[in-house]
């Protein structure tokens, strides 16, 4: 099939950046979406081109750096995928394809789609973790039986991969998915109670600090998760961050 | 006498480490705050490592390529981690699990680091659980167990299909804790380009800021290396994009011996490549071949019409089917190692047998499997006189629960679905058991330079088992590296801060300038990933499942040929000082460029065949085993670990020999 790509270039942080067009040819609908990618980026080279730089790494859905914006939608037109997941039989020939980062003021664009979300990493240093040391000494795994239902319940919120999708699809750039994710994953454990007035405290107040917006419901971020997080999870955050509030 | 040192204790092997760990040098908690130690990854290994070396104390700098500390691949590992809890009563103990890696090894690692690891293990999981990694429960709120392939016992344990994930997860915040509290100090989006040696010790490394291109001289008493395998020599693996040797070249090249590169796991049950555009190749887990049965049509007039869209692999009958594990292997049937099941599905295809368009694919399928627990399933609901369509049906919510989001991204990448028709399945390069050589202290031959995980050679030996690469990074990074670097770490505590304005540093940061100006200035007529397939492409023809003289000796020269033609003609466009994703690339296959020749050489070198590594002149040549994997220990029970010299084709080789004393050297067979 042959498409039209337009595409977000910027060459650094404090370029202004625009979209630039790009016709090619030639692919293959098995191809999978980054290595369509591939393929424009070797014509670039061959024609003493620049690249265009995009993040991606493991390229199975699961390390979660792939971070494109297809066509309006974080990780395009596919469900419960992320970018390097999606195959060109998604797109129809002929067709033309806007690209875009990730985009949200606490995700600064480094340079075309890649962006910066360090942001995310310090929300978990502000308290995503149990706080135990590594001796060798901790209790058998088997003295404190977890009813399934809250394992299987933490291992659904533990199962996101910190992609951003859901701030990039949030029309108020929230991270509400994103942190409570993380905060369900260890209320919904007996290790995570001991500090669990703490660490919702903290690290809802990391992500006001970051530059993320509020939660609206709006339910977009669910849409977009490429791994399915639910928006039960906001809601068990705000109770948590209900109750540490009274107990201060 | 070698000029190895494993520093094994010595003693009985099961009491080896305790007494180590009872006379090994200590470092007092006022003086660990004078030390700084330098770690290049963040995977299991190096995260793990990180966060307990900054629990105890030190000041750590970690180091990672990726944009944050979890995108590591272990993050990737899908099926579980081995521990000898004997949780499920069927009797585990820390000498089977420990005789199962070194047998399934096929007796080519060092016996007391695989008991130590398998002694080590169960605390890994204490561990991980109090951390909060949430791995599967049964209904009783107990941690639940599955089995894996080559052992007789449940031991390892999951967290769905995203075990590494989770550990990684676990690893990443116990990172964050120490982050917080600033006894980490993290640097995302940053390479190590060389380690910098001072007196002989490692004392820091050259990094680029992969963001800025700025060159940063970064100075510790100790470097440790856990930056993974080196997998992508190959081109097409399953290890991640970006997964590099380059951490682990740059120290061979200064004096850290590499062992056994010719040691790789080629796992059986990938997907398919689909066309030359191919860029990485997915894994689907071992657990797979739980249930599915393997094979390729009988005819090769069937595989021209499956080929050509005339018929479909679910038109032919039993009869038309060549089951060739379960004909060949009729003990293990389609549970054999990786490495048979492997070689069986190349030597289907080769001679003509793939279903595919390439030509390299066989089938793997579910049918049998959904028909079995369909029967079952009637059976247990009463349902006598259930027709095919509610015995499939039922079947095929069995297959669901087990592997269901396995069967989600086949459909997904190949636009077929696996409940209907077969999956297509073919080898890929998945784990390389080869590394760094460590003495029992997990330190190179540099002193100083440690490596742990992947990136060491120590306890794999030539064959790795499904769920001991997780176990390996956690054993290394949690409780084994902690201990031993503090020995070492024990000379240093009046050595004060190292500067880094030292013509040691100046020199190594030259270095690594240069040679990033000269791939800038060089203005050639081909991309780096023109040559980095074309290397994929010798090695997987020549270096590949099976290997043999001419072979090896045609990829030295093609490599060296083609690591000429590099230099001289690569283009790597942009700028040093900017984000330049082909500079990253160019630095990593040029060092692809040199393992891969030493890989060959040492293939070479290694006349007989063990574990991965297949020698085509090393087989059986009668009675039952004919045509199997011929083992030598007479002459090949040692560990080849090599010097840099120069050139690939310069590279000394040490031997450290190999001793059994509590395991018997048995044939491996599964006829």
């Amino acid at each position: 099939m042959n498409l039209t790509l337009k595409i977000w270039r910027q060459k650094n942080a404090s370029d202004k950046g625009k979209m630039v067009t790009y016709p090619v040819t030639d692919i293959s609908e098995h191809m999978s979406f980054l290595e369509m990618l591939d393929v424009l980026n070797e014509q670039l080279i061959e024609k003493g081109e620049e690249p265009v730089a995009f993040d991606h790494d493991c390229r199975e859905g699961i390390c979660g750096m792939c971070s494109l914006y297809i066509n309006g939608e974080a990780h395009g037109p596919d469900r419960k995928v992320t970018t390097c997941q999606l195959h060109m039989r998604m797109f129809n020939d002929g067709e033309t394809i806007t690209i875009e980062p990730f985009r949200a003021k606490a995700f600064p664009v480094v340079k075309d789609l890649t962006i910066d979300r360090s942001s995310f990493d310090r929300i978990q240093h502000a308290g995503g973790y149990i706080s135990v040391n590594t001796s060798g000494n901790t209790q058998d795994a088997n003295a404190l039986p977890i009813p399934k239902k809250n394992a299987d319940l933490a291992m659904d919120a533990a199962t996101c991969i910190g992609c951003g999708a859901c701030v990039a699809s949030c029309k108020n750039s929230s991270a509400m998915l994103f942190v409570s994710a993380k905060v369900s994953q260890y209320a919904l454990l007996p290790q995570g109670q001991v500090e669990a007035t703490d660490r919702v405290l903290n690290m809802v107040n990391q992500m006001d600090l970051e530059g993320f917006g509020n939660c609206t419901n709006t339910g977009a971020c669910e849409v977009e998760c490429p791994k399915g997080i639910s928006l039960e999870n906001i809601a068990r955050m705000n109770r948590e961050y209900l109750k540490a509030t009274i107990k201060g | 006498m070698s000029v190895l040192d494993s520093k094994v204790p010595k003693g009985d092997l099961k009491t080896k480490w305790t007494n180590y760990k009872d006379h090994v040098n200590l470092v007092n908690p006022a003086n660990k705050r004078k030390i700084d130690v330098i770690v290049v990854g963040t995977g299991l290994a190096g995260g793990s490592a990180s966060a307990t070396l900054a629990e105890q104390g030190y000041n750590v700098k970690a180091f990672c390529y990726q944009d944050s500390p979890r995108r590591a691949h272990s993050i990737a590992a899908q099926g579980g981690i081995n521990a000898a809890k004997n949780y499920q009563g069927d009797g585990d103990s820390t000498y089977r699990l420990f005789y199962d890696t070194v047998k399934g090894g096929d007796y080519r690692s060092r016996e007391a680091n695989v008991y130590r690891l398998a002694e080590v293990s169960a605390n890994i999981i204490d561990q991980c659980v109090a951390q909060g990694v949430p791995f599967a429960r049964d209904y009783g709120g107990l941690l639940d167990n599955r089995s894996f392939g080559g052992v007789l016992v449940s031991r390892t344990f999951y967290a769905k299909g995203q075990t590494g994930q989770q550990l990684l997860l676990g690893a990443y915040s116990a990172m964050n804790r120490q982050i917080a509290r600033g006894k980490i100090e993290m640097f995302n989006r940053h390479e190590m380009l060389d380690v910098v040696k001072v007196d002989g010790k490692a004392r820091g490394i050259i990094a680029r800021n992969l963001i800025t291109g700025e060159i940063e001289r970064h100075s510790a008493h100790a470097v440790v290396i856990a930056s993974g395998g080196y997998g992508n020599v190959y081109f097409l693996s399953t290890n991640a994009m970006g997964s590099n040797a380059t951490a682990a070249w740059k120290v061979h090249k200064k004096g850290a011996f590499f062992a056994n590169p010719c040691y790789t796991q080629i796992h059986p049950t990938c997907i398919p490549r689909s066309g030359d555009y191919q860029s990485k190749l997915t894994l689907m887990s071992e657990s797979l071949r739980n249930d599915g049965r393997i094979w390729v049509p009988k005819s090769l007039d069937d595989v021209k019409a499956i080929r050509e869209g005339r018929k479909k692999p679910t038109d032919l009958s039993e009869e038309e089917r060549d089951y060739y594990l379960e004909r060949r292997y009729p003990a293990f049937g389609n549970l054999v190692p990786r490495d048979v099941a492997s070689r069986a599905a190349k030597e289907r295809c080769d001679a003509g047998y793939g279903v595919n368009a390439t030509g390299e694919a066989v089938y793997l399928d579910f049918k049998s499997a959904i028909i079995r627990y369909g029967k079952e399933q009637a059976k247990i609901k009463g349902e006598d006189n259930a027709n095919d369509a509610r015995i499939y049906d039922l079947g095929k919510d069995v297959v669901e629960a087990k592997y269901g989001n396995l069967f989600q991204m086949y459909e997904k990448i190949v636009d077929e679905n696996p409940y209907k028709t077969p999956m297509m399945i073919y080898p890929a390069v998945h784990y390389t058991m080869g590394g760094i050589w460590v003495d029992y202290n997990l330190m190179t031959t540099i002193p100083g330079c440690y490596a742990i995980g992947e990136a060491n050679f120590s306890d794999h030996g030539a064959n790795r088992l499904g769920a001991s690469a997780l176990m390996q990074g956690l054993a290394d990074g949690y409780f084994v590296l902690p201990y031993t670097i503090g020995d070492y770490l024990s000379n240093d505590i009046r050595t004060g801060k190292i500067p880094t304005d030292t013509p040691e540093f100046a020199a190594a940061e030259k270095e690594v300038t240069d040679r990033i100006n000269a791939f800038i200035n060089n203005n050639g007529n081909h991309s780096v990933d023109y040559y980095h397939k074309k290397l994929g492409n010798i090695m997987w023809e020549k270096c590949g499942m099976s290997r043999n003289e001419k072979g090896l000796k045609e990829a030295i020269s093609e490599i060296k040929t083609l690591r000429e033609d590099f230099y001289k003609n690569v283009n790597v466009p942009g700028e040093a000082n900017e984000l330049n994703k082909e500079l990253e690339k160019a630095g990593r296959v040029a060092d692809f460029l040199e393992l891969g020749e030493l890989f060959a050489k040492d293939a070479l070198t290694r006349t007989e065949s063990c574990g991965g590594h297949f020698r085509e002149e090393s087989v059986e040549l009668d009675g039952e085993q004919k045509g199997e994997a011929l083992r030598d220990d007479k002459n090949f029970t040692f560990v080849s670990a090599w010097e840099y010299k120069g050139e690939p084709s310069d590279a000394i080789l040490h031997k450290e020999e190999l001793e059994f004393n509590d395991i018997e050297l048995k044939q491996r067979s599964y006829k």
